[in-house]
């Protein structure tokens, strides 16, 4: 029987202040359970920190973050990689078959759903190698299929295609649309916007922490709602 | 340099024959050193683990005095020590100076806050690295210590190994609380000494070769757990 997801998330006047520091200030928008979710905005506009409070990494200063329902193992329904992958000193293969066995997998289990995740990813030819002596794009890809082994319900993503060159942040990109169509929910921050364009359905567009448009990929794109977000798209917004 | 050659030269037949006197001293050396090394191992790795993984008031000030322990001159432990353990001490009815229990005892003074101090450090350093990963896995304290200790067993190991070059080194708090009593406290260093203080140069000689010859072990599984390290980790 299929597992009921734990989205759709409602987020409602989210905020974080550091001393007198406010980095977020009151962004509410809704994540539905599918599909491709673009954080857009430039340098420091917030879209890491978006990301961990929805992770549950970072507790909010005000607002509240609304789960579809809680179950006991919340955060084992989520998985999130980082912009820079934090792998462990162990084979490409020993990375996958941690995380699956921390999660209560047998043996037997993680080892097949490692061999299918490698496989999946391209990264099977490697799979012996320390995780750590792999390329930037593969790493990042290992990365990926380490979160996506677990069958998330949603995969956060932190700017997964920075620092790449244009082929393996295309391999990595390939990799996200793949991780989508399985059924998983990702929300993908990035400043990069050819990726947000070729891979998001939605957008949320942030500037100085605040929220300033959620919606319709393509509506955003066509139409930016602002002169900001349009100063965004010609690439004239620094921060 | 006729003497020294003679001494050398007497030296390596001691060596070569597997001298009782000599091979007591050894054996004796390694035995208090490393049981000090697992005990001070234990305590300083565990301490270190709870100080990387915990937030409680007067931690950083019991880092502070971690880190100031590291550097305690052993005469200074051997003092205390021997003060704790004398008749007159508050642990006299023990009966333990003059016994390997109490270089034991000293040595593990001196190692836990060296071997702890170092291993903090380096457990902080990974948990910087892997924190928000395990956070993100929603690992407990436990399992991701865990996790942690594994991560890191190279450095750690180099941290053991460097914690016993210091133990099997030490003569001057193993010489006031073990007496450097024959076929009792007499270890590696304390006997260095005296022999030369003695003018018998070749038994001297001998110890000091082998003392070496530990010193160029241990530097050797530094090099290769370093190795084995880098190409196991990437």
């Amino acid at each position: 029987m299929a597992r009921e997801s734990i989205l759709p998330l409602r987020c409602e006047g989210l905020s974080f202040r550091v001393g007198d520091l406010t980095l977020l200030q009151e962004v509410s928008f809704t994540l539905g359970q599918t599909g491709v979710t673009a954080v857009l905005g430039p340098n420091g506009a917030g879209k890491t920190l978006l990301l961990k409070l929805c992770h549950g990494l970072l507790a909010p200063s005000a607002g509240h973050l609304q789960w579809r329902y809680r179950p006991a193992d919340l955060r084992m329904r989520q998985a999130m990689v980082f912009q820079k992958p934090i792998l462990l000193r162990r084979s490409v293969a020993a990375n996958i078959e941690y995380v699956l066995r921390v999660r209560g997998m047998s043996r037997a289990e993680s080892d097949a759903r490692t061999h299918e995740m490698l496989r999946l990813t391209g990264l099977a030819e490697f799979a012996a190698r320390p995780a750590r002596a792999l390329s930037g794009g593969e790493q990042q890809r290992l990365a990926l299929a380490r979160a996506w082994a677990t069958a998330p319900d949603v995969l956060f993503l932190d700017e997964p295609g920075a620092n790449l060159d244009p082929a393996a942040a295309r391999a990595v990109e390939e990799l996200i649309c793949t991780i989508a169509a399985s059924g998983t929910k990702v929300v993908l921050a990035t400043h990069d916007l050819a990726q947000a364009r070729r891979t998001a359905q939605d957008v949320l567009f942030l500037h100085r922490g605040r929220l300033r448009a959620a919606g319709a990929a393509t509506d955003f794109f066509a139409s930016p709602p602002d002169e900001t977000a349009a100063a965004f798209l010609r690439g004239e917004l620094y921060w | 340099m006729d003497e020294f050659s003679a001494a050398a030269s007497l030296a390596f037949t001691l060596l070569a024959k597997a001298d009782p006197t000599l091979v007591d001293i050894v054996l004796r050396s390694l035995r208090v050193s490393l049981s000090a090394l697992a005990i001070a191992g234990s305590i300083g790795l565990l301490l270190a683990a709870l100080l990387t993984v915990t937030r409680f008031t007067g931690r950083t000030l019991l880092i502070i005095g971690i880190n100031a322990a590291m550097g305690l001159p052993p005469v200074v432990v051997g003092l205390a020590v021997y003060l704790l353990l004398s008749r007159a001490g508050p642990l006299g009815d023990w009966g333990l100076l003059f016994s390997p229990t109490a270089m034991v005892i000293a040595q593990v003074v001196l190692l836990t806050p060296l071997i702890c101090g170092l291993a903090r450090q380096t457990l902080e350093d990974a948990w910087r690295e892997y924190g928000e990963l395990f956070a993100s896995l929603g690992l407990n304290h436990f399992r991701a210590l865990c996790t942690l200790l594994v991560e890191t067993r190279y450095s750690l190991l180099t941290t053991l190994l460097a914690g016993f070059g210091r133990a099997i080194s030490e003569v001057g708090a193993v010489l006031i609380v073990g007496g450097n009593i024959a076929h009792v406290t007499r270890v590696m260093t304390t006997t260095i000494a005296m022999e030369t203080s003695r003018g018998n140069l070749a038994l001297a000689l001998a110890l000091g070769f082998i003392l070496i010859l530990l010193a160029l072990i241990i530097n050797a599984g530094v090099f290769i757990t370093r190795e084995i390290a880098q190409r196991q980790g990437g």
